[in-house]
């Protein structure tokens, strides 16, 4: 069987099929969220605890009821303020993977995936709660009750509960973080692979951005209800719109400089050095100051040995004022003389062979297409912002 | 064996099990789910038969239910005849006396279901009733149970108010607790005893039938 007996059909509606949600209220949750699916898609909601992650998640599932907002999906309007026009979860037909799976504990797996599929006659319904279980891998689980089965196996059925009711959207809110590392992984893994023969949206609520990225097509990062930016999770890292998205998506190298003019070229000054930018500075006034960010992997480190490629591009001296080894990862921060710190993430057998120890000196590269200019925002400004 | 005031001590326990657990699953549900000013008001009211002296509650009842107070004459206006010393009268008795041991039962019980369960019901296409019928009461089900065996041994062993408001009439208002006393005023220990161990087996196996079917629950924990 097809899953969700979603065959050719559902990619020409595809268009229309996506799940759109604009969200604005001031209390007393402030809200001011817009965000598409489309269907197949995998959006992420990212962002620290009370960023309103889950309200959103529970405002498209229609247990919560924003001032002012529309909610659509696959061309059905669920919510709309303006008209006062609210669906019943009941008529949303959305699948929902609770955070603590929210499974009925007098109910067995297999009734517990039976429960939303009681439009179909009982042998039936049988049947049809069996594949489920066989989809989540939990195939002569069936018989037994929710607390006779592990973390896993408990979202396994959560999951299988939320697709037998042929959603129109999948929901899931923070559905790894009960689980075990071990199982997170496969989870997270099983996900990725279920998510191949889905044809709707999926809306992810995570604070783990590197679940987010592992997972999804799209992330929208969310900061005290705002939705800030949304995005691919690539376009989102090394093109954050904001220096709070680049501190929310755990990005370093957030730096300021000033717009100036070298030997008729346009140059980013930055402490002493004047830095070439493959976009965005021709724009910009002479004399502006400007947040910039640049991502870890745009900084190209000198081997000591011989010339690398991308050396004639910004380079720059800088002493080693921090290495830490994770593992098989070992990020190193270079100080670089006017007070600012680079960061950036290399092989821990790349940092031994090159001798990154505290206090070297090395030459590292800073790619001009990688520097990302953040006109009109200031690093510290917005530092003060968070704060308030 | 004084068989008349045991039917109407098992007459009256039924009964008062009967309507008041149904209202008490209301009330108790209301009261787990709902936020509003004056909770704290209502739930000492219901309360409050826990802690009166039966004498006391029964006074004031005898007091609301005579022609000319208000309960007693809309009473009397809608089937004709009074409430004092009759077997509505202490049925109506009981139902009140009896309201905090069935609601408090089941108002803990409502508040243990947790919240998301009845959301997911409702992601699960569950109308309200029906999430009511198919997750809700199967899980307060212990509680509903022990509400009923409460409201039943409290109401065969009530005496205070039973015979404050219905004094102690053969065949009508006379229970076993209230013929067991007049045995012993009347000297007759034989009696008595006859009628209070017919009253500890009665109560006995109906508490061991209740917490029994209470008790039969495969997915418990523990």
């Amino acid at each position: 069987m097809d899953w969700l007996g979603a065959g050719g059909g559902h990619v020409a509606e595809s268009c229309i099929a996506s799940l759109r949600v604009a969200v604005n209220q001031t209390g007393p949750i402030p809200l001011a969220a817009d965000f598409i699916c489309q269907p197949g898609e995998l959006l992420a909601l990212v962002g620290p605890s009370g960023s309103g992650k889950t309200t959103l998640l529970r405002t498209i599932a229609g247990l919560y009821r924003p001032q002012n907002g529309r909610v659509e999906c696959a061309g059905d309007v669920w919510f709309d303020a303006e008209r006062k026009h609210s669906l019943p979860p009941q008529h949303r037909q959305v699948g929902m993977v609770f955070q603590d799976y929210a499974l009925f504990p007098h109910l067995t797996a297999l009734e517990n995936i039976q429960l939303p599929l009681r439009h179909l006659p009982q042998p039936q319904r049988r049947e049809q709660a069996e594949q489920w279980l066989a989809k989540v891998r939990l195939d002569g689980l069936g018989n037994r009750y929710p607390n006779a089965l592990s973390g896993g196996q408990r979202q396994r059925v959560a999951l299988a509960r939320a697709l037998a009711r042929d959603p129109k959207v999948l929901l899931l809110d923070e559905p790894f973080s009960a689980v075990d590392q071990v199982t997170r992984r496969r989870l997270q893994r099983e996900l990725a692979l279920l998510r191949q023969q889905i044809e709707i949206p999926i809306v992810l609520v995570t604070h783990d951005l590197e679940e987010a990225t592992a997972l999804a097509d799209q992330i929208c990062v969310l900061h005290n209800g705002v939705s800030l930016q949304q995005n691919s999770p690539e376009a989102l890292f090394s093109r954050p719109a904001t220096p709070l998205v680049a501190r929310l998506l755990d990005r370093h190298n957030l730096f300021e400089g000033t717009v100036v003019e070298v030997a008729g070229q346009r140059r980013l000054q930055w402490g002493g050095t004047y830095l070439e930018v493959a976009e965005g500075l021709t724009n910009l006034p002479l004399g502006e100051t400007v947040a910039w960010y640049l991502p870890p992997s745009d900084i190209v480190l000198h081997r000591r040995d011989r010339p690398s490629q991308g050396e004639r591009e910004n380079p720059l001296t800088a002493t080693v004022s921090e290495v830490v080894v994770l593992g098989g990862i070992t990020s190193v921060s270079l100080s670089v003389g006017h007070g600012d710190m680079l960061r950036f993430d290399i092989a821990t057998h790349a940092a031994r062979r090159n001798q990154l120890t505290r206090g070297a000196v090395v030459n590292v590269s800073l790619l001009a297409a990688g520097i990302h200019l953040l006109p009109g925002h200031r690093v510290r400004a917005d530092a003060h912002d968070k704060r308030k | 064996m004084d068989w008349s005031a045991l039917s109407v001590s098992l007459r009256l326990a039924v009964f008062t099990c009967l309507i008041l657990l149904p209202i008490a699953i209301w009330l108790g549900r209301s009261l787990a789910y709902a936020r509003f000013r004056g909770k704290g008001l209502c739930e000492a009211l219901i309360a409050l038969p826990l802690v009166l002296p039966p004498t006391v509650l029964g006074f004031y009842l005898l007091l609301s239910f005579g022609r000319d107070a208000p309960v007693g004459s809309f009473w009397a206006g809608m089937t004709g005849s009074g409430l004092n010393f009759t077997f509505s009268g202490i049925l109506l008795a009981s139902l009140i006396a009896n309201l905090p041991f069935a609601v408090q039962p089941i108002q803990r019980a409502f508040e243990h279901v947790p919240h998301n369960l009845r959301e997911a019901a409702w992601c699960s296409g569950l109308s309200p009733r029906q999430t009511l019928l198919r997750i809700e009461l199967p899980l307060v089900w212990p509680g509903i149970m022990s509400a009923a065996a409460l409201t039943f041994a409290h109401t065969l062993g009530e005496f205070g108010v039973i015979l404050m408001v219905g004094g102690a009439i053969d065949g009508e208002t006379r229970t076993l607790a209230i013929a067991i006393y007049d045995r012993v005023q009347a000297f007759d220990e034989q009696g008595a005893a006859q009628m209070s161990a017919l009253l500890l087996l009665v109560s006995f196996i109906t508490l061991g039938l209740v917490y029994g079917l209470a008790g039969r629950r495969r997915w418990a924990r523990g």
